[in-house]
């Protein structure tokens, strides 16, 4: 046995399981929260304000607001997964089993993945309600999608091995990636703010994934898209190499 | 019998510097019940959790099945069981799509009919559709069971396995595990009930403050560290024991009414009866009781634990 498959499939499976136990809190909650932001945001002040680079503003906003979507749910999912076992004492059954770190990242990060990607399907069909937005090209958008859930999906499964209280858990998404994220050019382009500012954001990284997303859609946007992919690629990587030496080392798993 | 498990200088000083497990040498035979016995504390839950892959050990070598659980874990893994000893179960899952997780995880396919027939003989089938968390303390350790048995193991580790049960239900655990020693599994618990180690061990470790006090077979050790008073009404008092008695180590109790002898292993007693019948001595009763393994164990504790303290004066 070199790599437990049905192992695999079996984490995966209980994953996507528990969302579906837990519908309404897995997705309509998000659909919910994302509709009102194209309500408020969207339909209300932004039929006030001027297209952004000949994109109306309600249109314009979609991308971020589905990044913002994707990096909350992966990184909850994500943390969540792995920490529900840690606090109930399951997680020996994880430890005994024949399941290495590559199973266990399939499978956890996998799910949570998938879940983000499906939430990211469902909030595009809902955003049509309210916007009449494009994408200019759907695989880029496809895949750049699908790299930014399995990135924040990783930094949840750290998150999810760090915390030792359901408070932590919430601490990195609410502290960190949501400012961030609000300050990555969600609402706005980076070009409207003034220097220094506008060289400061360059060092939030979530601007990369907000314009990368943007600009498959409207094929313009404040960054670069190799920058972007290459940002979302070095930060995969980088947590995939925590998450190594977390196996290698035991930390927070095994005693 | 071949070895299953050889446990090679094994050791365990967690990060604060507790030692749990001083360098332990052990080798579990194919097939046998091994009782691991000790006080709370004593090192029995860590040695499980380092074979299971649960505690990083701090040295030594595991080799289970001949296979190095450093190197071929997996291999080793898949063919291993663990029942922990605190009710870690998932409190919003169902029963049977559980068990039946439990036994992907571990690799092996799914096998509906397998599932059904260990459900079914833990009395489980009927719940197979509740929620974990509906279910009694003694049900959630069936589950836990249930989980542990799903891939077939060949090694089963079960720790305080009736910790908090009723005695009907550890009657019927005692019943499974003899019935899973009959399939070929080998069998390694940790108890606090000695009884159920005398009942079923075939081999008993006795472990205390890290280390590992003694490994002998059970009928072996009762032999050689058992005991057995027997007291003897006399149908008439007596006032001197006789000469032909004298190395029986007899004493007279009761104003001559009662002999008591005081020996070791109970193959004299029989002996004694026939010579006090041939001294034309009458009886009306006699009384034996033979020390139990919890005797043993609580004699050689208390032994440890003095031995330590005279040692650090």
């Amino acid at each position: 046995m070199s790599f437990n498959l049905r192992g695999t499939l079996a984490i995966y499976k209980f994953e996507l399981a528990r969302t579906w136990r837990t519908l309404f809190q897995s997705i309509l909650t998000p659909v919910l929260t994302t509709s009102l932001y194209f309500i408020v945001f969207g339909g209300a002040i932004g039929s006030r304000i001027d297209t952004m680079g000949g994109v109306p503003y309600a249109a314009f906003i979609v991308p971020g607001l589905l990044m913002l979507t994707i990096l909350a749910e992966s990184t909850a999912n994500a943390s969540f997964g792995i920490y529900l076992p840690r606090f109930t004492g399951t997680v020996y059954e994880l430890l005994s089993a024949p399941i290495g770190v590559a199973e266990t990242l399939v499978g956890y990060v996998g799910a949570a993945a998938t879940k983000s990607v499906i939430l990211a399907i469902v909030i595009l069909a809902t955003a049509r309600v309210f916007v009449d937005y494009q994408i200019e090209h759907p695989l880029l958008a496809a895949l750049f999608i699908m790299l930014s859930a399995v990135a924040f999906s990783l930094l949840g499964f750290i998150l999810g091995c760090w915390a030792d209280g359901f408070e932590k858990l919430q601490v990195v998404p609410m502290l960190v990636l949501t400012p961030l994220t609000f300050l990555g050019g969600t609402f706005y382009s980076i070009a409207m703010l003034p220097e220094p500012w506008r060289t400061v954001t360059l060092f939030n990284p979530v601007v990369y994934l907000v314009n990368g997303l943007r600009w498959t859609f409207y094929g313009q946007a404040d960054v670069n898209f190799g920058a972007a992919i290459a940002a979302t690629l070095g930060f995969m990587a980088l947590c995939i190499a925590v998450i190594a030496v977390i196996f290698r080392t035991g930390w927070r798993l095994r005693s | 019998m071949g070895a299953i498990l050889e446990i090679e200088g094994l050791q365990k000083t967690y990060a604060g510097g507790v030692t749990a497990l001083q360098p332990t040498d052990l080798t579990i035979n194919k097939g046998e019940i091994f009782a691991l016995l000790g006080p709370n504390g004593a090192g029995k839950t860590t040695l499980i959790g380092l074979v299971c892959g649960l505690v990083r050990p701090s040295g030594g070598k595991i080799r289970a099945f001949g296979l190095d659980m450093a190197k071929d874990w997996r291999q080793a893994r898949a063919r291993i069981g663990l029942v922990p000893q605190e009710l870690a179960v998932d409190m919003f899952e169902y029963v049977l799509p559980s068990v039946a997780h439990s036994r992907a995880l571990f690799g092996r396919p799914a096998d509906p009919a397998k599932i059904e027939k260990l459900l079914r003989s833990l009395s489980l089938w009927d719940k197979r559709d509740q929620r974990i968390s509906a279910l009694s303390g003694g049900m959630k350790r069936r589950v836990l069971i249930a989980k542990a048995l799903a891939h077939d193991p060949d090694l089963l580790f079960l720790d305080e396995p009736t910790a908090g049960v009723d005695v009907e239900l550890r009657r019927d655990m005692w019943q499974l595990i003899g019935e899973l020693r009959d399939q070929g599994v080998t069998i390694i618990l940790t108890t606090h009930y000695i009884e159920e180690a005398q009942e079923m061990a075939d081999r008993v470790g006795v472990i205390d403050r890290g280390v590992l006090q003694l490994v002998e077979e059970k009928r072996a050790l009762m032999a050689r560290l058992g005991t057995t008073e027997a007291k003897i009404a006399l149908a008439k008092p007596i006032t001197a024991i006789p000469a032909s008695l004298e190395h029986f180590g007899l004493a007279i109790e009761d104003d001559g009414k009662v002999l008591c002898y005081h020996g070791a292993g109970e193959g004299e007693v029989a002996p004694l009866l026939k010579a006090l019948l041939r001294e034309d001595i009458d009886f009306t009763g006699i009384d034996v009781h033979e020390s139990s393994l919890e005797d043993i164990f609580v004699d050689l504790i208390g032994r440890n634990h003095h031995h330590n303290k005279e040692a650090a004066r």
